[in-house]
């Protein structure tokens, strides 16, 4: 059947050839299915449809002020600043609430090892190294991302992120990527895998593969909990005047310098590796529609923060093991974290860095999120996560280890900057089928990182030497 | 081919019927998908395509219905990988009956896709979504006059208030059984193309089609879009394997 039925189509496509020839072009062709379709649907809505009577059109007159030259920018930095200050300022003190708890929990747990006389290394392992690991990243996650998805998503059932496509397009164009990266962009900030999976909304392979390599340079929730933390110790310190303000203002200016990178790094994909001119699209500006507060606030907690908290937690408790073990072994006198570190501490220094941190970013590599609890586990040294009592005891043990506010900023740029985690890795090998454009984009990225930590390092020391 | 497009994890429901869904995107067809569904949804992949699918299902008077969310797009002409996927599941797969959203605040410009759907399958509910916008803005609109125009079944609805949907259960339903038997007006050409459609269709019946509609392979043909054979001859080659 299959053989006949072969031979038939073939005859079939070849009448069909001579028909078409007959009435004319391929194209006229096609343009008569095409008008008859389109005359026939305006035929039919003319009779169906009918205005009643006609408002005022506050769709467009809202449309004309977002996406205008003078107000859209604005706007849109002032939105972020706000959704910032929110988080920042709200994320405070729910933050402190659940240390607290789990440090009364891990009290609970300490009797519950001493009752059971477990030896003392199955407690270092399970209470000082798990558990606390675990507890840091819950307390200071959970906040903020209770606060910021939520937000973020009102903007976008409102319908005001395709306004911030439309605005970013002219300059992704200029860039000569596609000005759909700015949707993919946005979906970044949620999660830099998502970011890269959404990139298939790209036709062009060429401004599908810059979307996919500059996705990491928008910071996911997996790394604003650093950024916020990096900011409120050491930028705009607690008991600062307007120190809310200038943290926000801080992790704002992480987000522009990431947009920024985004577009630089776009341009010179597009002229180097990536050659091409772009495509135009037809973008649509759905009307605003009010917002479903309720599934909204259900949808972000369910799908956003609760997901996101428990990948976090699923990476962070065998990692917290991990530092902890690391942490313990002692060759030489010298545990196996401060051999590693060392290595590392030459390369961290001329970025404004040190080796710990370096460290604690390659084992961060499963999750963002757990960069800085080992940070914080292995500058213990021997001991363990310190205990969870307040921001500011974080706050000592840094300067103890030398840290400035320009260790702090640099910590932040690199995170900003720096290799896509594994979970984003993958999805780039996925969605790019094969290692060669995930490798790409793991040094594209990294050495980004490296580049700026150094010049902004260095120029400080100028700048210093100069005063 | 036909279950390739059910992975199995959705098979493991006894479905009484398959429905699909279609529509222009920001028509609120999520939304409309989840006040069907609920909680009852699935997503992944479509199989060996980059593009997402959602699946789910629901009971409705006592039968069990699966909803399958086909990508938003303006038309079914294969241009992207979306309309491929949405054209070839309402070919192939030939779900019971395809839901077709139309935003009743721009309806002509959504018509074009419930026209070109028509085409392929009578089988069509035309969810007309977003009533209440269309109503906020001052639009009156014809319910019963577009289903006569269009000769399916219309129903109006605000999905994320919830309008509607038993309304729309009760239709997919009653389509999908067989209660009622759509007849729908397709759009006429002119009398030349209209006779060279007619030349292909008595050729088409000579074919096995597998129950795709002559009329609008005729038109693929004469477009010169031959994908929709090609895809016609690999499901016999595969069927007749499957046979030998």
């Amino acid at each position: 059947m299959g053989v006949s039925a072969a031979l038939n189509l073939d005859e079939l496509i070849e009448q069909g050839q001579e028909l078409r020839n007959a009435l004319g072009a391929e194209t006229e062709i096609q343009d008569e299915i095409v008008t008859s379709i389109y005359r026939r649907a305006e035929a039919i809505a003319s009779k169906v449809a009918s205005q009643v009577d006609r408002g005022r059109d506050w769709n467009k007159t809202i449309d004309d002020l977002l996406t205008s030259r003078l107000v859209g920018f604005p706007l849109m930095l002032l939105l972020l600043g706000g959704i910032l200050w929110l988080t920042i300022s709200g994320a405070n003190y729910p933050s402190n609430a659940l240390a607290s708890l789990f440090f009364m929990l891990e009290d609970q747990l300490t009797l519950l090892f001493l009752r059971w006389k477990a030896p003392e290394w199955l407690y270092g392992l399970v209470v000082l190294g798990t558990f606390r690991c675990l507890a840091w990243v819950v307390s200071v996650m959970l906040p903020p991302m209770a606060i910021f998805f939520p937000l973020f998503t009102l903007l976008e059932d409102l319908g005001y992120l395709p306004r911030v496509a439309f605005n970013l397009d002219n300059i992704f164009k200029r860039c000569g990527a596609h000005g759909k990266q700015a949707l993919t962009m946005a979906m970044g900030f949620g999660c830099n895998a998502a970011g890269v999976m959404a990139a298939r909304i790209i036709d062009s392979p060429r401004e599908r593969l810059i979307a996919i390599l500059t996705n990491n340079f928008i910071p996911c929730n997996g790394r604003f909990p650093l950024l916020i933390s990096m900011a409120v110790l050491f930028l705009g310190a607690g008991g600062m005047k307007y120190g809310t303000a200038i943290a926000s203002l801080t992790v704002a200016s992480m987000v522009l310098l990431g947009i920024g990178v985004t577009f630089l790094v776009s341009y010179i994909l597009s002229n180097t590796m990536l050659k091409g001119v772009s495509s135009s699209f037809a973008l649509e500006l759905p009307p605003y529609r009010r917002p479903q507060v309720l599934q909204v606030l259900i949808r972000s907690v369910l799908d956003r923060t609760l997901f996101v908290l428990w990948r976090a937690v699923k990476v962070a408790a065998p990692a917290g093991a991990l530092v902890w073990i690391l942490a313990n072994i002692n060759i030489g006198g010298v545990n196996i974290i401060e051999h590693l570190a060392g290595y590392l501490d030459p390369a961290g220094r001329l970025m404004g860095l040190d080796g710990f941190i370096l460290l604690a970013f390659i084992l961060g590599l499963p999750a963002n999120e757990i960069v800085i609890p080992t940070l914080l586990m292995s500058y213990l040294g021997a001991g363990a996560l310190m205990e969870l009592e307040s921001l500011s005891a974080m706050r000592e043990l840094l300067l103890a280890r030398g840290w400035t506010w320009l260790t702090a900023l640099n910590v932040m740029v690199f995170s900003v900057l720096h290799f896509p985690c594994g979970t984003t890795l993958l999805t780039i090998k996925h969605e790019t089928g094969g290692w060669k454009w995930t490798i790409i984009a793991a040094l594209l990225t990294t050495g980004t990182a490296c580049l700026a930590c150094f010049i902004i390092t260095q120029l400080v020391h100028i700048v210093g030497l100069l005063f | 081919m036909k279950h390739n497009y059910y992975p199995p994890g959705i098979r493991g429901i006894d479905a009484d019927y398959v429905a699909a869904l279609a529509g222009n995107p920001n028509t609120g067809k999520s939304t409309v998908f989840n006040a069907l569904t609920g909680l009852n949804q699935h997503t992944g992949n479509w199989p060996g395509k980059t593009v997402a699918q959602a699946r789910g299902y629901y009971r409705h008077r006592g039968k069990t219905a699966i909803i399958v969310d086909l990508p938003g797009t303006y038309s079914l002409s294969a241009n992207s990988l979306e309309e491929e996927v949405a054209r070839d599941f309402i070919c192939f797969a030939q779900p019971d009956v395809t839901v077709v959203m139309a935003d009743a605040t721009c309806l002509e410009r959504n018509l074009n896709l419930v026209l070109q759907i028509l085409e392929i399958t009578p089988k069509v509910v035309v969810c007309l979504n977003l009533m209440d916008e269309a109503e906020r803005k001052g639009l009156k609109l014809d319910v019963d006059q577009l289903a006569h125009e269009l000769g399916v079944p219309v129903v109006p609805t605000a999905a994320h208030t919830g309008r509607g949907i038993a309304q729309l259960k009760d239709k997919i339903h009653s389509v999908a059984v067989g209660e009622i038997l759509p007849r729908p007006k397709t759009v006429t050409y002119g009398t030349e193309l209209e006779e060279a459609i007619r030349q292909l269709e008595t050729s088409l019946q000579r074919i096995y089609t597998n129950g795709i509609s002559r009329r609008w392979i005729a038109l693929r043909l004469l477009e010169g879009d031959h994908s929709v054979i090609e895809a016609i001859r690999q499901y016999n080659l595969a069927e007749g394997k499957q046979e030998g």
